[in-house]
């Protein structure tokens, strides 16, 4: 067991060892309206929209290839593009930021 | 004669698995073979083998062609400390110990054996996983292998043995058993290997570190026993099995009673002050027989602890907060963790002695998310469905929601004790002063010291035992010299113990 740390809960604080899990706890990022997120992990396909381009919802935006399914990704909000940030053929994990909108 | 000699070639080239080259190959890994781990874990000239001449019965991709020795799987019966069980062996110097549908009915065969006779299955897994050549027919066998081991939950003791590859589908019959035993640098075992995982994700990780017996063991709670050698691995099994009985109609053995060791002094190990930390599993040495504590799951999870342990012979299952250990609260692993084994013991009538001590679940967005609402729910399912006998040791903290968690008398315990530092409360003194104090504290000229006040008010009023003792909510104050007694007086006056449940088809756990 690992050199006792400090551990509060309920304003009171105990002497205790962490765990690695408790450890590697990554701390809470609100998503980003913002930004489109690969659900799942997969390879970018074609890509439908363009920079600057306004996209209605429901709009296909670009295929994710995952799974052996060819996964066509709609735009889950009306707008218009900012950025892209893959391009096909792009390996990306899960939650990978596929592209931005403007504000 | 000439009929015998026959024979004796026939069975010498059937045990002969692969061949001389698979079995250097086998043993240049590191491995032992199928027919060595099964003698080193049953008593000498025990086992007896079946199904030697079984053969499979593919014809495509040249199969008709390849005599299989056992089709890659050693069966039979044996005993282990002159107790029967039921075990198979997959042999990897066979075509890699691959599964078709031969090799699975071997396996379904003696698992049948397993619970007609109501004997413990043992199953050591070497395997590259399903013979491709027998296509949907080694599916099949997967399937009427985790059939069976969902039947056979609950009703024989079903031990997993990972001493080599376990991957794809194959991983889910030891998933399926009570306890997953590895050793490290051989045991492998996942869902997706590295191969696919690189391709899909472009993520490269080693099978050691997707998959080995270090990361079974403390990372994914897989599995339950971690070995450095096979030799050890079997060891340990050897030992599980004198704490659990054949099948779920019998007992455990009982043993010779114990007492335990000198150098464990029970009145010594928890600290004066609540918040500091002491190892828990110091106090169950101190109070069992033999200061014996043989932990399950002991890499994974270690704000609880779990494991067998005897008192006066008696077998019980110990679950117990850790403070040494994030003070020993509650989480989605603990609570896992632990409902797994308390079910283990409830199936198979061994008593369950709880010891207490933590603060409360443990706060946190990662916690919510991953559900520890659910998975915190099986512990109080684990534990409110337990007939077994059940007895609560309360040593010190036992806060809100961990309180009514850990075996309280609301769950149904038979016996609940407290030391005197039990402090059985809503919430910790500074918590709770802060809160119900906050307009005093808040309007005081010197906050600090109302608030300072206010905690020792409310220590001195709930931070002991009496509270709930006068609630009948607690049986006995007892010191920490007087536990094993109690303990034991409690385990033989609930021998007999019969609580029946409502009738039902099952129950639905909150899995």
């Amino acid at each position: 067991m690992s050199e006792p740390h400090d551990f509060v809960l309920d304003d009171t604080v105990y002497r205790t060892s962490l765990t690695r899990r408790f450890e590697r706890r990554r701390p809470y990022q609100p998503p980003d309206p913002r930004h489109l997120t690969a659900a799942i992990p997969g390879v970018i396909g074609n890509i439908a929209v363009a920079e600057q381009q306004a996209v209605r919802r429901g709009e296909p935006i670009l295929v994710l290839e995952a799974m052996k399914m060819r996964n066509e990704v709609l735009s889950p909000r009306d707008g218009t593009i900012r950025t892209i940030f893959v391009k096909q053929g792009q390996m990306v994990p899960r939650g990978e930021i596929l592209l931005e909108f403007e504000g | 004669m000439q009929k015998v000699v026959d024979f004796f070639a026939r069975r010498s080239r059937a045990t002969g698995g692969g061949g001389p080259k698979a079995v250097e190959k086998q043993v240049a890994s590191g491995k032992l073979t199928a027919r060595e781990r099964i003698q080193l874990i049953v008593d000498p000239d025990s086992f007896h083998e079946y199904d030697l001449f079984v053969e499979h019965k593919c014809q495509d991709f040249d199969m008709n062609h390849k005599e299989l020795p056992a089709d890659g799987v050693i069966t039979g019966t044996g005993k282990i400390h002159g107790h029967p069980v039921c075990l198979f062996a997959q042999d990897f110097t066979v075509a890699g110990g691959s599964l078709g549908l031969a090799h699975a009915r071997k396996i379904t065969k003696i698992m049948d054996h397993a619970m007609k006779l109501g004997t413990p299955l043992i199953g050591i897994n070497d395997s590259g996983g399903a013979r491709i050549q027998e296509g949907v027919n080694s599916l099949a066998g997967y399937g009427e292998i985790f059939y069976r081991n969902t039947q056979a939950s609950g009703v024989i003791p079903q031990i997993s043995v990972i001493l080599g590859p376990c991957a794809g589908g194959a991983v889910y019959s030891p998933a399926l058993t009570d306890f997953v035993f590895v050793v490290d640098k051989i045991s492998r075992m996942f869902i997706t290997g590295p191969e696919v995982i690189k391709t899909v994700l472009g993520e490269e990780i080693s099978m050691e570190d997707l998959g080995g017996a270090r990361v079974q063991t403390e990372v994914s709670g897989n599995a339950h026993f971690y070995a450095a050698t096979e030799q050890e691995c079997f060891e340990q099994i050897k030992k599980l099995v004198t704490f659990i009985p054949w099948n779920n109609r019998k007992k455990p053995d009982a043993f010779a009673p114990h007492p335990p060791r000198a150098g464990f002094d029970v009145a010594r190990v928890i600290p004066a002050d609540a918040r500091d930390p002491f190892d828990v599993r110091d106090v169950v040495r101190s109070v069992c027989d033999d200061s014996d504590l043989f932990e399950v799951h002991a890499g994974w999870a270690p704000n609880i602890v779990v494991g067998f342990a005897r008192f006066n012979g008696h077998s019980v299952g110990v679950v117990a907060n850790q403070p040494a250990v994030l003070a020993g609260v509650l989480d989605v692993d603990s609570s896992d963790k632990a409902a797994r084994f308390i079910r283990f013991c409830d199936a198979f009538n061994i008593p369950l002695v709880t010891f207490v001590d933590l603060p409360g679940y443990l706060p946190g967005v990662d916690q919510e998310h991953a559900g520890v609402i659910r998975h915190g729910a099986k512990l109080l399912y684990a534990y409110s469905e337990a007939t077994v006998p059940k007895i609560t040791v309360i040593l010190r903290k036992a806060y809100g929601g961990g309180y009514i968690a850990m075996c309280s008398r609301h769950l149904g315990a038979d016996f609940v004790f407290a030391w005197p530092s039990a402090e059985i409360a809503v919430m910790g003194p500074e918590g709770a002063a802060n809160i119900i104090f906050r307009k005093e504290i808040a309007e005081a000229p010197d906050s600090e010291a109302m608030r300072r006040t206010k905690v020792l008010e409310y220590q001195q009023k709930f931070a002991n035992p009496y509270r709930a003792a006068a609630e009948g909510h607690i049986d006995a104050v007892i010191t920490p010299e007087e536990t094993r007694e109690f303990v034991v007086h409690a385990l033989e006056i609930s021998l007999q113990k019969a609580e029946t449940r409502p009738p039902k088809k099952h129950g639905i756990p909150p899995f």
